[in-house]
């Protein structure tokens, strides 16, 4: 194992050791203060990587774990895992260190929440720089599932546990999408390894499987990171304690399907459907969530909503940018990659504010006990600090500048705007949509961000409406993450440069490989020039001001949308009928009915016998080999046919026991034609035992309810009984006529000389195949003790029924 | 209370058939080697002679006369057949080998003797004793 390997599993690792350091010293020391030191290190240790990888190399490095499947844990480390990994381990120390101060050490049981969050942070450490698709999906279940267990962290409330079920159904599902799609890409190239799929896109392209791997591919993407209409179970997730949600549903789990699409560009890009899917299901999603964010009371729904509709806006400029593979060279392709890189750009950025965002509406929770904008107001003289950065948060969300949000949305437009200007993909028209729906998406974004900036923080406070009495500012150690991702914000804005040149240009080069890195597009101006960018902005700033100012009057609009029709209610509904009609299907068929059972095996039986029959044209009788039928046969026959038939018409269940032991006595004689003596004798006293007992059970039947009556005729039973009869006559029939080995009667034949017997049938029974006889015995035995504990052990319990 | 039956026929026959029925089916067993008949058989045989005792006379009387216990007799059959299988073993065959040879006996002059009937010994003392069992639980049943 490297060093490198050592630092991704270092969360794992430090997981196994919380309890035992929460056992020791947790009434002391905050358990925290140990887990720190993890992202910490890992932060620092990825920090010196920068230098070599921005210098273009890439660290590659393998660890055998199933060797002979081609399944090892191959680190990969270029631009865009780097990225990743910083951006995981260093909100990762941040967000420790809040929680921290939010997780009180007497209440909550720190140790599970810190085990689940190191195993989260691992999980999405190895998944960024994994090479191997196969570990990458095993990372992948595991973000998933330590996802699951965060969200339903205060397991005994109601909602928390139903937020994580709906956040795991959803993930879980495409996430075997995803695998299938892995798998897919694995055989069409014959490799687990993500750098050589690249390398044979070729054969991919060409595949049949290039289509169905891209869609599953693309199904486990979007419901990862919440794309429309898979993001419902992101405001649900809601749920989790707030350092949980400010670092895996902003920051790091719902980048992860952001981070495939991104990884898996140099393969799929280029291709019409991927430009249209991703950039597509991108401006839905922008659109959808900033719409729905303006109508939420709750804080952190709007910021769920926020982060739907901001993933949405990475996603569709990735999908932009795949353009940039189709053109491969040249100026055009830079023009793309633009969009690609506006997409790193505004993935950091989001990171960073969203992050600080997060942790000011934990701050408000923690300090007033609601997140309601209904009941909050005037904070602003309260909890300076706390406002100062909400202030700088959700500015540069909305796009203003000096915040690095400016910047990216800058960027965000002129990708849009050259998406309206591709012609290569079909439906040319279409294309303008991208930058209108960019625009009104970006109104609804700046409103949103108003009303999380003015509704909890101007107005007048309501001292009354709040649960807890003294509010305050929060404590220093709970302000010191956010405000240092707020000072991240402007520092961005005014040094993008050194962002850029040492971050995301590596990880630019990863997603659209042999891109020219010199190229003067790819620097971030704060100022540049009036351009129609710049006019975007100006009117989502006037539009979007006049709109906030006036929300009363036109926000009815939006809350005419009924509930009924929303995805939410969709989804609950879905579950709910297909658990109602699977229910009802079981029932259905699973009657309880031992009539309908045996209905079930019969028809079965018959269908795929006589099926089978017809299908394998086997239908041919061979009737050479048959013996003379002799009159004493026709006859015995003839009388068990009529006692066969008095059992079935009989009212009587005497009469019908009677011609039981009438054809078993039949079947004596038959026995006797056919010249077996030992089969006659033994079935002449077992037939007469089983008639006893028959009359024994007859005669202990209750009283109550005892009629005397005819069989009830039902049709499907006669149909059924002639179709089973018919089948197995046929196969009798059939198999006599087909001897296709010679039989091995004469190897017994020698009774005699082999086993000193001169009764072939006792020699075969107790010499040649006794074992089959030992075994019978024990059978006989195990009857007998059944009997006899069925009858003398019964439990004390059914004596009471009785009386 | 019904006055109880006198059965003086039905207790004198039953004792003369019990006789010839037991030879019989030690008959029928000795004979299972060469000629119809076997372990099995024998075994329901006899266990249908000590079903006629017990039809004629009570449980209890049968129960003092014959005092086996017929659960275990079942058991024990099931143990013989196993260990004439491993009988084999010891002389290194497979499991279940039988052996037979003639051997000069002083009353019975030159006798066939078999592995193979104690494996049927085995077989009736199971029969047997499961039919015994069986018949005697349901019948001493009160429903």
């Amino acid at each position: 194992m490297s060093f490198m390997h050592f630092i991704i599993l270092l969360p794992f690792i430090a997981a196994l050791f919380v309890p035992f350091i929460y056992k020791k010293w947790n009434t002391s020391l905050h358990t925290g203060w140990f887990v720190i030191i993890v992202p910490l290190f890992i932060f620092i240790n990825l920090l010196l990587q920068i230098p070599a990888i921005s210098n273009g190399e890439t660290i590659s490095i393998s660890l055998e774990w199933i060797p002979s499947l081609g399944i090892n844990f191959d680190i990969y480390l270029d631009g865009l895992a780097l990225m990743f990994a910083l951006i995981i381990s260093g909100i990762g120390a941040l967000v420790v260190l809040y929680s921290i101060f939010y997780m009180a050490k007497e209440r909550e049981a720190l140790h599970n929440f810190y085990i689940y969050l190191l195993m989260f942070m691992g999980a999405m450490l190895g998944l960024v720089s994994s090479d191997n698709v196969l570990v990458l999906y095993t990372l992948w279940e595991l973000t998933s599932v330590s996802s699951f267990l965060l969200i339903a962290y205060w397991y005994e409330r109601k909602r928390s546990r139903s937020g994580a079920l709906k956040a795991m159904i959803i993930t879980v599902f495409g996430g075997l999408a995803m695998l299938a799609g892995l798998i897919m890409l694995a055989m069409i190239t014959d490799t687990y390894s993500i750098r050589e799929m690249v390398a044979n896109v070729d054969l991919i392209i060409e595949s049949s499987l290039f289509l169905p791997a891209m869609l599953l591919i693309l199904l486990g993407a979007f419901t990862k990171s919440a794309q429309f209409p898979f993001s419902i179970w992101l405001p649900d997730a809601m749920e989790a304690p707030t350092p949980v949600s400010a670092y895996l549903h902003s920051a790091t789990m719902v980048k992860a399907g952001i981070y495939l699409i991104a990884r898996m560009t140099p393969i799929f890009g280029g291709n019409e459907s991927w430009f249209w899917l991703v950039g597509g299901i991108g401006v839905i999603t922008l659109i959808y969530g900033s719409v729905r964010a303006v109508r939420q009371t709750d804080l952190k729904a709007l910021l769920a909503y926020s982060t739907i509709s901001q993933l949405g806006l990475i996603m569709s400029l990735l999908g932009v940018g795949s353009a940039a593979l189709y053109f491969n060279i040249g100026n055009a392709q830079e023009i793309y990659a633009f969009a690609v890189f506006a997409a790193l750009f505004h993935l950091f950025n989001h990171s960073t504010f969203k992050g600080a965002l997060f942790m000011v509406v934990g701050i408000i929770d923690h300090e007033t006990g609601t997140r309601d904008i209904r009941r909050l107001g005037g904070l602003m003289s309260i909890m300076p600090v706390t406002f100062t950065i909400a202030l700088i948060g959700s500015l540069s969300m909305a796009g203003l500048p000096p915040f690095n949000g400016f910047l990216s949305k800058e960027m965000f437009f002129t990708g849009m705007l050259r998406a309206s200007e591709v012609t290569v993909f079909g439906l040319d028209g279409f294309t303008i949509l991208f930058p209108i729906i960019a625009w009104v998406a970006s109104v609804f974004t700046f409103i949103y961000c108003m009303i999380l900036l003015v509704k909890p923080f101007l107005g007048k406070l309501h001292r009354e409406k709040l649960p807890k009495d003294n509010v305050h500012e929060a404590p220093f150690g709970m302000l010191v993450p956010p405000a240092i991702l707020g000072s991240l914000v402007i520092l961005i804005f005014f040094f993008p440069n050194v962002l850029a040149n040492y971050i995301l240009k590596p990880a630019l080069v990863s997603v659209v490989p042999n891109v020219s890195m010199d190229s003067k597009l790819f620097e971030i101006k704060a100022w540049h020039g009036l351009g129609t960018e710049l006019w975007m902005t100006i009117g989502v700033i006037i539009i979007g001001l006049l709109l906030f100012v006036s929300i009363k009057k036109w926000n009815i609009v939006l809350r005419v949308y009924p509930e009924k029709l929303s995805l939410n209610q969709l989804y609950n509904t879905g579950i709910e009928s297909m658990e109602k009609r699977s229910e009802s299907f079981t029932n259905r068929y699973m009657t309880g009915n031992i009539r309908h059972y045996l209905l079930y095996i019969f028809v079965f039986i018959t269908v795929i016998m006589i099926g089978s029959l017809i299908g394998l044209e086997a239908l041919s009788f061979n009737l050479s080999s048959q013996e003379e039928i002799s009159v004493y046969d026709i006859g015995i026959l003839v009388a068990m046919v009529a006692a066969a038939m008095t059992t079935l018409l009989t009212k009587n269940r005497i009469t019908a026991i009677v011609s039981l032991g009438a054809v078993g006595y039949l079947m004596v004689m038959l026995f006797v034609i056919f010249r077996a003596p030992d089969l006659a004798l033994t079935q002449m006293v077992v037939e007469t035992v089983t008639t006893v007992l028959f009359l024994l059970c007859f005669y202990h039947l209750p009283k109550l309810g005892k009629r005397l009556e005819k069989m009830k005729f039902k049709v499907t039973n006669l149909i059924m009984s002639i179709g089973v009869g018919l089948t197995v006559t046929l196969m009798t029939l059939i198999a006599t006529g087909h001897k296709i080995s010679v039989p091995i009667t004469d190897f017994f034949e020698n009774a005699y000389e082999l086993a000193g017997a001169k009764n072939i049938v006792n020699a075969i029974l107790v010499d040649f195949r006794g074992f089959d006889t030992m075994l019978e015995i024990a059978v006989l035995l195990i009857a007998g003790l059944g009997v006899y504990t069925l009858i003398k052990l019964r439990p004390k319990g059914s004596e009471n029924d009785e009386a | 209370m019904k006055p109880k039956p006198n059965d003086v026929i039905l207790h004198t026959v039953t004792k003369l058939a019990a006789v010839i029925i037991f030879t019989f089916s030690i008959d029928l067993f000795w004979a299972g080697h060469h000629f119809p008949g076997g372990g099995f058989i024998g075994g329901l045989t006899t266990a249908a002679g000590i079903v006629l005792l017990y039809l004629s006379f009570d449980i209890e009387r049968i129960q003092t006369n014959l005092p086996i216990d017929y659960k275990k007799m079942a058991a024990l059959g099931v143990l013989i057949s196993v260990a004439t299988g491993m009988g084999g073993m010891i002389y290194g065959d497979n499991f279940l080998e039988q052996a037979f040879g003639y051997f000069d006996l002083p009353v019975f002059g030159e006798t066939e003797l078999a592995t193979a009937v104690l494996f049927d010994i085995g077989v009736a003392f199971a029969v047997i004793g499961t039919a015994i069992t069986i018949i005697t639980s349901i019948s001493e049943d009160e429903l």
